[in-house]
């Protein structure tokens, strides 16, 4: 019987590693080739690593290009995001699930109908109207469309429905207001998922590439994905330079993904629920 | 005293949400209901400065996209990513989500998180990386394709093979989402089913027929819907490695829009464009939830 069920298990195996190295290879050639020197990894065959390491491209891009300044803005894009969709979509989420208000439901639903409308069809004057508010080319017209989401309303609604109802009436009875509820009471206990939103928010942020194109227009505003792909054009023979940005651009969302990867998971897996 | 109670709960609630209701009805009902009015005008880049001097025209601008061979080939570029590397993206979720759930598998969690890496990559970074991969030269795929004797191909400046290198390279990067929600479609599964069926002499590939894959028809939904959706938006991946070239074989209708909205600021055309996509993917949607409920 054991020896039967040792070749299967064997070549699962096998096929699982073989997976994953071809999911690897593409991040793990972008690692090796940000260290190699000008012209290595232009060269047949192509070299998997390089012969002597150097971190000449990384130097390159703080001191002739403006990686430091691109880093800053994306940081930034990314945490005010964050943090303001944070504050909006927890008070709103709890709101829905929580507090007996008219027309709770039909908000909410017309909120939920309002998924399947892409975000391209108002890209367009939603562009005019932030140029007539002067946000145009500006980091605070790339955090717009982030500050509040129904999804992010929708993940806090269905995990604040689980807080019991007797313990927001007994802070009710002792005197407490809603907003003290809300940061005394709710915030604790809903702390999970507002981990979860962060990372969302956080991810989603600093991997947005079209609507930073279509805001910013001064090199020096440019977020990372929108600098490295004004870059590329540029130099498309700078190999390990373009890697090492890349390499750049992806460590802080890999890092964060693999620490915060438990809450992260929970909000795919909340997302297929709504289904 | 209840009374009062009510009232001080619906004055909370609506001070709660009206935060982000502003927000979301400020900068994105607002400028959908703007983007229909303005697909019906000639808003250009002469009605940025000046938006008075632009004129309503009715149904012109949908009837100029629809006589546009430019749209057409666009929507087939579109269709092509929609229909192959939709399957081709949910399947691979699929086979990479049975493999991990396989009850003999050491490390589940490991390989998850591998699989699952490439989707919070930023997108832009690693169309680059693929760029070089794709390298007709010095690629690494044409270089292992040789080690096995095939001949090179030129896979993002040969028209007839740049989709299916973004195909390849989009299914690269998403197949791990899915695959979660497969996981977790194959979890909820109950455990008697099985037994039930082994004891009724059903082997494994008896089992995921009438078992898993009768259990998994609403996850197969959603994830269908989902990557359908998803897929119509195509965008950064052309923009970044291709430019919607060689000869516009992948340039998408999203492209197209971004295009003419934001480089020839023909802001009516680009929306009317965006209404066609919309309602394009509605139907879609439609079509896919009466498709996959009859089969249940």
């Amino acid at each position: 019987m054991k020896r039967k069920a040792l070749l299967p298990t064997l070549t699962l195996h096998a096929v699982l590693v073989l997976g994953a190295l071809v999911t690897l290879t593409p991040l793990m050639w972008m690692v090796s080739a940000s260290f190699m020197s000008p012209g290595e990894s232009n060269s047949f065959p192509p070299r998997l690593l390089p012969q002597v390491p150097t971190l000449q491209n990384y130097v390159d891009l703080f001191t002739r290009l403006n990686l430091a300044r691109y880093l800053l803005n994306s940081t930034l894009v990314a945490v005010s995001a964050t943090l303001i969709s944070l504050i909006i979509n927890s008070m709103a989420g709890y709101a829905f699930a929580k507090l007996r208000f008219a027309g709770r439901e039909r908000v909410f639903h017309i909120l939920l109908a309002a998924l399947v409308i892409p975000g391209q069809v108002g890209m367009l004057p939603l562009f005019l109207l932030l140029k007539s508010m002067g946000l145009v080319n500006t980091m605070a017209g790339v955090v717009v469309p982030f500050m509040a989401g129904i999804f992010g309303i929708f993940m806090v609604r269905q995990y604040a429905m689980s807080i019991p109802d007797d313990l927001l009436d007994a802070a009710r009875v002792d005197g407490a207001g809603e907003y003290r509820i809300l940061w005394n009471i709710v915030i604790p206990v809903i702390q999970p998922i507002l981990v979860t939103l962060a990372v969302f928010t956080f991810l989603s942020a600093w991997n947005d590439f079209m609507w930073p194109l279509i805001v910013l227009s001064d090199d020096a505003k440019y977020t990372l994905p929108v600098a490295l792909a004004s870059l590329s054009g540029e130099h498309v023979q700078d190999t390990g330079l373009m890697m090492a940005g890349s390499v750049l651009t992806v460590l802080p969302v890999v890092v964060l993904f693999i620490v915060l990867q438990r809450a992260y998971i929970r909000g795919v897996m909340m997302g297929s629920v709504k289904g | 005293m209840r009374g009062v109670a009510e009232a001080r709960q619906n004055r909370a609630g609506w001070a709660f949400v009206a935060p982000a209701l502003a927000l979301i009805g400020l900068f994105f009902f607002m400028p959908v209901l703007a983007g229909l009015f303005l697909s019906f005008t000639d808003f250009d880049i002469y009605a940025i400065g000046r938006p008075d001097t632009a004129r309503f025209m009715g149904l012109e601008n949908y009837r100029q996209v629809l006589s546009n061979p430019l749209f057409w080939q666009a929507l087939g570029n579109t269709f092509l990513f929609v229909i192959l590397g939709g399957p081709l993206s949910v399947l691979t979720s699929l086979v990479a989500a049975l493999l991990v759930s396989a009850k003999r598998v050491r490390y589940p969690g490991l390989f998850r998180s591998i699989f699952f890496m490439p989707v919070v990559t930023t997108l832009v970074a690693v169309a680059i990386v693929w760029r070089y991969l794709y390298h007709p030269q010095y690629g690494l795929l044409n270089w292992a394709l040789g080690a096995v004797g095939i001949h090179p191909v030129d896979w993002l400046g040969d028209p007839h093979w740049a989709m299916f290198a973004i195909i390849l390279m989009a299914v690269w990067k998403n197949f791990g989402y899915n695959m979660l929600i497969f996981i977790a479609g194959l979890q909820s599964i109950p455990e008697d089913l099985y037994e039930a069926a082994h004891l009724d002499g059903a082997g494994g590939w008896a089992q995921f027929r009438h078992v898993t894959l009768p259990s998994l028809a609403p996850t197969f939904l959603f994830v269908g819907v989902m990557t359908m959706l998803g897929n119509f938006q195509l965008f950064a991946e052309p923009y970044v490695m291709t430019q919607g070239g060689p000869l516009k074989a992948t340039t998408t209708v999203v492209l197209l829009m971004y295009e003419e909205g934001f480089r020839w600021w023909r802001m009516g055309m680009a929306a009317a464009l965006a209404f066609v996509l919309f309602v394009i993917m509605f139907l879609g949607t439609l079509i896919q939830m009466r498709l996959q409920g009859e089969r249940r």
